[in-house]
């Protein structure tokens, strides 16, 4: 069950870099409910890791820039609050572990966070292991940060991110460095996060086929704007108004796209954006062709 | 040439710090004008593998030999204007001070004129969309762009043979099809391309031949549609084939009697298939 509590509410947003004239976030408004898993979706430059800069306060607190309009987080607004603060409701996980990293072993590096935060050295124990577990890095504390493969790295990040309790992940392009395995790594992290633990994920990514598996919403940005925002289903049926923006649809939904427009196979507008969807609406097409 | 471009010989090579096997017996051969993919996780070998094509590495053991000269007796210079390395990590690659005096140098080295050193710098800025960056420092641009100044200076030195380390990390729709369409133009101009992917939609898309590397192992040279078609194999190595490959796989059990390897080819085979022109395959037969 998704709680329907807003825990993100963006409204009428608008930010400049200061080494700018053109607004990097237009107009955004935006409500993110407690639970959901929300990928975002755009080409470089689009507005997406800017966006993100915005949840845990960033933006405008440690980037400054022309910022308008509201930020809402938890209840808080960023603009009231310092990001040390919010980074106990938001966690980010950004694209090179490696910058992301930077003690001498792995429980060291999620301690640092709860130094931070001034948690006492002897609750800190519990918590590391916990979150180790959670991400399948346990057994490894002692190991140094760099000895670890990238998508390992990364999950120690999210690990990190966990520490403080967040109740938001956030995460820009956390695969774009990996190999198939962490990629594969990662995603089911993050869904177990989100499925398991109820923590809401947001998500910047290129890779349209997982994103349409694992969420619950699917944003599109473009020049800073927010251009669709809806289901998987929803926003991935648009196939024309995605390839004329430069992007990229699901395979699966491509081919029904392209079989319905060519009168093959007919879709009646709803196109399949998963594997199993796919499989089973050609089946059955197909299946009625079997002599 | 008979004997191939490259060739490895019973190549192994293992790193000095820490005797680490990276490249255990390695033995194939690679003919001018292919155009081939290699893929593995990451540590299973792949890097270490092309290095080797341009003398970056030598061989523990075993030979490599490019356009008939062992490389043990080359140096990386005089293989570099033969083959092309355009690296994962762009800022392992790049120095100058704009993005006009990297695309020079090479032609430069090259020993052109400068009449050839504008000409190839202005068909590399064009191609790659590098217009608007020429004159910036390429510390300044964003990382998918660094990445195609990487390529772009590789292409201006036009070896043939290009090898590309993971081309499309890092890149946005748009910008992997540039890299589409890099590989299809040296298809095109008769260059040999070797590229190094986690992108298994691009290489079921450009390549000819795949090769698998596995634990310092060369597992598997085939076709992209032999590959990705072998289950067992794509298991072991923790590699999933392109969804449009697995959803033909699986409409395959069924009803689709050929494993694809692009959207375009699915909807040809499905085609063909609704039209009756080809018959479907039944659980009787």
């Amino acid at each position: 069950m998704k709680n329907q509590q807003p825990i993100v509410q963006i409204s009428n947003l608008f930010f400049t870099y200061p080494t700018s004239t053109i607004p990097a976030l237009k107009n955004i408004n935006l409500t993110i409910n407690e639970g959901e898993y929300v990928s975002i979706l755009g080409l470089n430059g689009s507005g997406k890791t800017s966006l993100l800069l915005t949840l845990n306060g960033i933006i405008p607190n440690m980037i400054m820039g022309e910022m308008e309009g509201m930020v809402v987080v938890d209840g808080k607004n960023t603009d009231d609050y310092p990001v040390r603060e919010m980074a106990k409701v938001v966690g980010m996980v950004f694209d090179n572990p490696e910058f992301q990293l930077s003690q001498m072993t792995v429980a060291e590096e999620i301690a640092l966070g709860l130094e931070n935060l001034g948690i006492p050295y002897k609750d800190m124990h519990n918590t590391i292991h916990q979150v180790l577990e959670i991400v399948g890095l346990e057994g490894l504390e002692e190991r140094s940060p760099f000895s670890l493969s990238g998508g390992q790295q990364q999950r120690l990040s999210i690990a990190s991110a966990l520490a403080m309790r967040p109740k938001i992940l956030v995460m820009d392009e956390p695969t774009s460095n990996v190999d198939p395995i962490g990629k594969e790594e990662i995603f089911r992290v993050a869904e177990q996060l989100n499925r398991e633990h109820g923590m809401t994920v947001i998500m910047a990514e290129h890779e349209v086929e997982v994103m349409a598996a694992y969420s619950d919403r699917i944003i599109v940005m473009s020049n800073g704007e927010i251009i669709l925002n809806g289901t998987p289903t929803e926003v991935f049926g648009q196939v024309n108004t995605l390839n004329q923006m430069g992007l990229r649809v699901p395979q699966v939904t491509e081919l029904a796209c392209r079989l319905d427009q060519k009168r093959i196979v007919p879709f009646y507008g709803q196109y399949p954006v998963t594997l199993e969807q796919a499989d089973a609406a050609l089946r059955a097409e197909l299946g009625c062709r079997k002599v | 040439m008979a004997n191939g471009l490259i060739r490895c010989e019973n190549l192994w090579h293992i790193y000095k710090t820490g005797k680490v096997v990276a490249l255990q017996d390695i033995n194939l051969t690679i003919q001018a004008q292919e155009i081939l993919g290699v893929i593995g996780q990451n540590g299973s070998g792949k890097t270490t593998l092309v290095k080797h094509f341009n003398g970056l590495l030598k061989p523990t053991s075993g030979r490599v030999i490019v356009g008939g000269v062992d490389t043990a007796r080359k140096k990386v210079q005089e293989l570099s204007s033969q083959v092309g390395y355009v690296f994962q990590n762009p800022n392992h690659q790049l120095f100058a001070r704009t993005v006009e005096e990297e695309l020079e140098f090479g032609p430069r080295n090259l020993k052109l004129s400068d009449e050839e050193v504008i000409e190839r710098r202005e068909k590399a800025i064009e191609f790659f969309n590098l217009n608007p960056y020429r004159k910036l420092h390429p510390y300044r641009l964003s990382f998918p762009v660094r990445k195609l100044v990487g390529m772009a200076s590789i292409y201006t030195m036009q070896p043939a043979v290009f090898i590309l380390d993971e081309p499309t990390t890092g890149q946005d729709h748009v910008t992997t099809r540039i890299v589409y369409r890099l590989i299809e133009r040296l298809r095109e101009d008769g260059f040999t391309v070797i590229c190094v992917s986690h992108d298994m939609i691009l290489l079921a898309e450009v390549v000819d031949r795949i090769l698998v590397m596995r634990n310092a192992r060369l597992i598997a040279d085939a076709t992209p549609r032999e590959v990705f078609a072998d289950l067992q194999l794509m298991h072991s190595t923790h590699i999933t084939p392109p969804q449009i490959t697995e959803l033909s796989l699986r409409l395959r059990e069924s009803t689709l009697q050929k494993v694809c390897l692009s959207v375009k080819e699915m909807v040809e085979t499905i085609q063909d298939v609704m039209s009756g022109s080809r018959p479907t395959q039944s659980f009787n037969n």
